[in-house]
């Protein structure tokens, strides 16, 4: 692909992202933001709650094929996940389940851009998040279900579990994906531990090439609209065990591991290379 | 806290209470010290106990105060995926996850071997327990914090919690979430007895819908004989009602407290299936 030709995708809001990567002509968004679905929540703590509270879900096709594809807006709130947003994921989950068990198959389409929680809705975005996690497990049984990690908020807290239970994980260079975010590290167990300001650090840690390098996801794509698009379509595809039922392959992994002297980035990459998807 | 971050955690519950419903001290000859598996009766019927519980000697410094670290997550998906194969060609056993978890572990380490694979791991494994039909009971008996309570218990059937104090459930502990936000604890307290999801208190967690029975006058710290009884009742009667019932997490939205405070949850849901065909 030529540079002339490349768009980014990450610089794309949510909605336009669900608009790129569906076939084209067939994005048909549902709880618009003229639903005024917002957040009950963040206005008694006087925040503005926008209208969409920072989820987009659209059918549309995938090959066409019939799809759904759920879209967290960055921008809003960090992506965090409160009751609306996390019942909209979830809620789209569910009725793709409906369709599948019914014999009527939907591929589902999560594009995560989240530090996970919203802490001003702490519980219910919780409990939100656990039904995402039930819903793409039960949904996995019928469909892959694929997960595209692509802009700078990465992909944190609860919903970097709900990446890791994708069938399939695409990420960008500049993605990160991790359960804990490196402020919230530092802040718990101090710099010594890890230096949230060392971006050079974090990257070798939680960045896209590294969890690729590592087996943590399936595909390292360029943060380009085409070339996502491609390895969405490809994920429907190429149909895997899923990683977070390779218990015991990851189990001898970890078993491995010297704690006391854990491996360097580097060292990892050798160690987990291989068996990429085992 | 800041010097021993979680150290106040170590309330013991898990391992008083694994004990007191097991008979047994429930180690796994390779498993993590932090993970306590036993069978107990149950009824006429024997069920699966789990607990994760602090492990003063744990290899990962970061999961020494009763966190869920990498060793803990990736060990319950063992074990709870090792009752289902066992359990193949037979009555499903129930699973019992006792719930007192203080975080998630916080480290380099963690990040580095991927500790949001392990966390999807377990979660995965409850999950798929509760779909192939074994009842997932989930007992709260102390803390149900964030990433640990989503890999130990979440993705139960039933929540049960005792009625007390010391059992706490969010999505960041008080004094992590006081420090991320710059607001002092008092501060999140009066915001919780406002702001019914933001309290950590169980009480409140039951009020949005989400407890299937919150079991009173119960002493979670040091349980009596007649209390650890009243519990095992308990454990059996959400057995039951979950073999009848529907193996996914519908229960959570039909209670009448959901129907009060999650009903932008329920309204989400409704709407979403009214748009769901074109027209």
């Amino acid at each position: 692909m030529s540079a002339r030709t490349r768009q980014s995708f990450s610089e794309l809001s949510a909605r336009e992202r669900a608009r790129a990567l569906l076939d084209p002509g067939t994005f048909r968004e549902l709880l618009g933001p003229f639903e005024r679905l917002k957040s009950p929540w963040l206005p008694l703590q006087d925040i503005v709650a926008q209208a969409d509270d920072g989820v987009v879900v659209a059918r549309g096709t995938l090959d066409r094929e019939s799809a759904v594809a759920a879209a967290i807006e960055g921008a809003y709130q960090g992506g965090s996940i409160g009751e609306v947003s996390g019942a909209k994921i979830a809620g789209a989950l569910e009725l793709a389940l409906r369709d599948c068990e019914r014999g009527r198959p939907v591929r589902p389409l999560l594009l995560l851009e989240t530090g996970g929680v919203r802490l001003q809705e702490a519980n219910l975005g919780l409990a939100a998040i656990a039904e995402i996690h039930a819903a793409i497990i039960a949904l996995r049984r019928h469909v892959p279900v694929v997960g595209v990690i692509a802009g700078l908020v990465g992909c944190f807290g609860g919903m970097s579990l709900a990446a890791a239970l994708c069938s399939h994980l695409i990420i960008t260079r500049q993605a990160r994906l991790g359960m804990n975010g490196p402020e919230v590290i530092e802040q718990e167990a101090g710099i010594a531990e890890l230096d949230a300001t060392d971006g050079t650090d974090i990257w070798s840690l939680m960045g896209g090439e590294q969890r690729y390098a590592t087996g943590l996801a399936d595909a390292l794509v360029e943060d380009d609209v085409a070339a996502i698009a491609v390895a969405v379509r490809n994920a429907f595809r190429s149909a895997t065990a899923p990683r977070s039922e390779q218990v015991e392959e990851f189990g001898r992994r970890l078993a491995a591991i010297d704690a006391q002297a854990p491996p360097s980035p580097a060292q990892l990459r050798t160690l987990w290379a291989r068996a990429r998807r085992p | 806290m800041s010097a021993a971050p979680g150290a106040a955690a170590r309330s013991g519950a898990g391992e008083r209470w694994f004990e007191a419903l097991t008979g047994q001290a429930g180690l796994r000859p390779a498993g993590p010290r932090s993970v306590r598996v036993a069978d107990a009766p149950l009824g006429g019927e024997r069920a699966r106990f789990i607990a994760v519980v602090p492990d003063g000697g744990n290899r990962f410094p970061r999961a020494r105060c009763g966190e869920v670290g990498l060793d803990e997550a990736w060990a319950l998906a063992r074990e709870v995926r090792r009752v289902m194969a066992e359990d193949l060609d037979q009555p499903r056993r129930a699973l019992i996850a006792l719930v007192d978890v203080t975080s998630q572990a916080y480290g380099r380490r963690e990040e580095l071997l991927g500790i949001h694979l392990a966390g999807a791991a377990a979660a995965d494994a409850y999950a798929s327990a509760r779909l192939a039909g074994h009842p997932v009971i989930a007992l709260l008996i102390g803390k149900a914090m964030s990433g640990a309570f989503l890999t130990h218990g979440y993705q139960a059937n039933r929540i049960l919690a005792l009625d007390s104090p010391e059992v706490q459930v969010h999505a960041m502990s008080k004094e992590s979430a006081a420090r991320v936000t710059r607001r002092s604890v008092e501060a999140l307290e009066e915001l919780g007895e406002r702001i019914v999801p933001m309290a950590y208190d169980v009480r409140s967690f039951a009020r949005l819908g989400l407890v299937h029975r919150l079991i009173e006058g119960v002493n979670a710290a040091t349980p009596a004989a007649t209390d650890v009884e009243r519990v095992r009742g308990e454990l059996l009667a959400a057995v039951t009602d979950a073999r009848g019932a529907a193996r996914d997490l519908s229960s959570r939205l039909t209670s009448a407290a959901a129907a009060q405070l999650r009903r932008a949850s329920i309204e989400v849901r409704r709407r979403l299936t009214e748009q769901w065909d074109a027209r």
